[in-house]
């Protein structure tokens, strides 16, 4: 499903090389986990695949089901079934979210050919995704993120994961900031998409998540490259021995 | 050369004069409004003001009005809907009040233009001062309006809508409007048209003790059409007056806002938007006199600049000697979306009290890219991105008002220019 080879890439503004070389194939139905130090990469990859225009593509390519997507904007990446859950989901005040939610599945749908959503059945979607999520519908009526606690925005991540059902949803350290009761509703929702159809990429810097949602597959990212391969026994072993042991390997 | 010959008069201003000659004798009024209306043309036939006049530096009116059309006896506009279902509207159409204006239990209505006969209002005519190009036009010129009278206590369930609607033509018109104490009321004031119509419309709003009035200017004049408009109230004892105004048309627009505080806890917002599209001219100047302590107000304009529009905002804040414990906050902030538009903020803070809180800030900005690339990523093309982000932008001040039919009105509005200009 998803394919990214020999990637390079650089910060448009100062240059500055992130991504050195990555290699990483990710098939449909599977889990894929990202792991790695500080400022390996991790988020920049993310960006990067949802077509973020500070970064520049030097090298390589990524290939979505066998196509490249490096000339496609962030929408049209989008439509096309590929989904960021952002670590840090932008606050948009003035946007209401049921509003936002409504105009981004109609744009999906006409993308795909297909009728805009009935206002009933959209909100039917709206509010059983919600109650999945324990999320309290009055918090919908508010400006986009605008006031949400940092638990309560990664749930809205996943509340419009759910309703836009992409095929490739990347995770950027959804885990960070939730405590635990949050944790589970969340990974919950995730491990509730998995589809054979469906590849997730798990960006995380903690084993912890992983817990939650078992990946099938384990890749330690350093210096903007894939550095080692694994199962998730790779996830529990760098949990119990840190970084640097694999660091050093690959050095 | 003569150093000393006045200059020349600009087609304009030659096109006034001539027009005031020519409709003397139509003009209703007694001895008082007429010596009224001569003292008026005189101060035009000084010129209009220039941007060396400091209250019309960035509206440069002599050099921006250049064409005045002529009074136009046959344009015929028709009423329009108003912005909330059930509304009571009184319509001005090309300047003329209705003889059949609705009945509303504890509101008298009255056609400006017996009151311009009998010269009751003639003491409210007189402009605001030398400067005061507008109040002289329509001093010189108003044929009619509504007196509206709002009776102590009445709390009106259902709008008024004012709709001042031309099609061509000069109209100049008054809406004096009383609310009486502890009344409450919601007043929409309408001005639309077509054609390239020159408009003066003046309106005169006092608050007594404890009344509360939510003004509501709509104004969304054709492209081709010049639009001077005032605004004057005076709020008394614990009245509370919010006054949103919406710009989303005319060629050359200025909207002067001209408040006082009169009475102790009386309380003034401010709340606009500015949608600014093609080659045209909006200005919205206002002068706020905290005049009594303990008072209050806050101002948030929001301007929207698209094409070559230009737009101005002017707010000056007077806070007088005895007004201690005054609060007054004052924002403008724009989004600027053309490299060929621009916009002119002036905020002006006179404080002659020692104890009060007063700020204000400006800023100018773009669409914030971070916001377009999160919406994007849901698939939201960016050209309907973009349009989410300005509405969002402006919209925030709409749901400030805390009306849900007013909200949907202004919205619906709103929604109307985005699509035309979107």
């Amino acid at each position: 499903m998803l394919e990214i080879k020999n990637l390079h890439a650089r910060i448009v503004d100062d240059g500055t090389e992130i991504i050195r070389g990555l290699n990483l194939t990710v098939k449909a139905g599977e889990v894929a986990a990202i792991m790695g130090p500080n400022g390996s990469g991790k988020s920049t990859l993310s960006y990067i695949l949802a077509g973020r225009e500070d970064y520049e593509v030097t090298e390589g390519d990524i290939l979505y089901n066998g196509q490249s997507i490096l000339e496609m904007d962030p929408a049209e990446r989008a439509t096309s079934g590929i989904f960021l859950a952002f670590q840090y989901p932008m606050e948009i005040p003035g946007v209401a979210t049921m509003e936002f939610l409504k105009v981004a599945m109609n744009e999906q749908r006409k993308a795909r050919g297909e009728e805009p959503l009935k206002i009933p059945e959209f909100l039917k979607r709206v509010k059983d995704a919600a109650a999945s999520l324990n999320m309290d519908m009055a918090m919908l009526k508010r400006p986009l993120n605008v006031g949400f606690s940092g638990g309560e925005k990664k749930r809205a991540e996943i509340l419009q994961m759910k309703l836009l059902e992409p095929k490739l949803c990347v995770l950027d350290e959804t885990d960070s900031g939730l405590d635990i009761d949050a944790l589970k509703i969340v990974s919950d929702g995730v491990n509730a998409l998995r589809a054979p159809d469906r590849a997730f990429l798990v960006i995380t810097h903690y084993q912890r998540l992983l817990e939650h949602i078992v990946p099938d597959s384990v890749h330690v990212l350093y210096k903007g490259q894939v550095i080692k391969s694994g199962d998730k026994s790779l996830a529990l072993d760098l949990e119990a021995n840190g970084y640097a042991g694999v660091i050093g390997e690959a050095a | 050369m003569n150093m000393h010959t006045q200059p020349q008069r600009t087609p304009a201003e030659t096109a006034l004069i001539d027009a005031f000659g020519d409709r003397l004798s139509l003009l209703p009024g007694d001895g008082a409004v007429m010596l009224k209306r001569d003292d008026a043309i005189e101060a035009i036939k000084h010129g209009l003001p220039t941007r060396r006049i400091e209250s019309w530096h960035y509206t440069d009116l002599r050099r921006l009005l250049n064409v005045v059309p002529d009074f136009d006896p046959a344009a015929a506009a028709k009423a329009i809907a108003p912005i909330v279902d059930g509304s009571t509207v009184l319509t001005l159409l090309n300047g003329v009040s209705s003889a059949k204006a609705p009945v509303v239990e504890g509101v008298s209505v009255q056609r400006l233009f017996e009151k311009l006969t009998d010269g009751s209002i003639a003491p409210g005519l007189d402009p605001y001062g030398s400067d005061d190009a507008i109040g002289a036009l329509n001093t010189a010129f108003v044929a009619d309006g509504y007196f509206v009278d709002i009776a102590d206590g009445v709390e009106l369930e259902k709008p008024i809508e004012l709709q001042n609607l031309q099609a061509g033509g000069q109209t100049h018109v008054r809406l004096p409007v009383r609310v009486g104490a502890g009344a409450k009321a919601v007043i929409v004031e309408r001005q639309a048209g077509e054609g390239a119509a020159l408009t003066s419309s003046v309106c005169q709003l006092v608050l007594g003790e404890g009344a509360e009035v939510t003004w509501l200017i709509v104004q969304e004049q054709p492209e081709t059409a010049t639009h001077l408009a005032q605004f004057k109230a005076h709020i008394g004892k614990n009245a509370k007056l919010t006054l949103f105004v919406m710009n989303a048309g005319g060629r050359l627009v200025r909207q002067e806002i001209m408040v006082k505080t009169t009475g102790e806890g009386a309380d003034f917002k401010l709340r606009g938007i500015n949608l600014l599209a093609g080659d045209t001219h909006t200005d919205v100047t206002m002068v706020l006199d905290h005049a009594v302590p303990h008072t209050a107000s806050t101002e948030v304009i929001r301007n929207v600049v698209t094409g070559k529009a230009r737009g101005v905002f002017q707010g000056r804040i007077n806070v007088h000697q005895y007004a201690q414990k005054t609060n007054a906050k004052m924002a403008c902030n724009t989004l600027l979306l053309s490299d060929d538009g621009e916009f002119s903020t002036k905020p002006e803070l006179e404080i002659f009290a020692d104890d009060v809180v007063c700020g204000h800030g400006a800023t100018v900005t773009e669409i914030d890219h971070d916001h377009l690339f999160y919406l994007m990523a849901r698939g939201v093309d960016e050209k309907s991105a973009r349009g989410l982000l300005v509405k969002a932008f402006v919209a925030e001040v709409i749901e400030e008002l805390d009306d849900e039919a007013i909200v949907e009105a202004l919205e619906a509005r709103l929604d109307d220019w985005f699509v035309t200009h979107g």
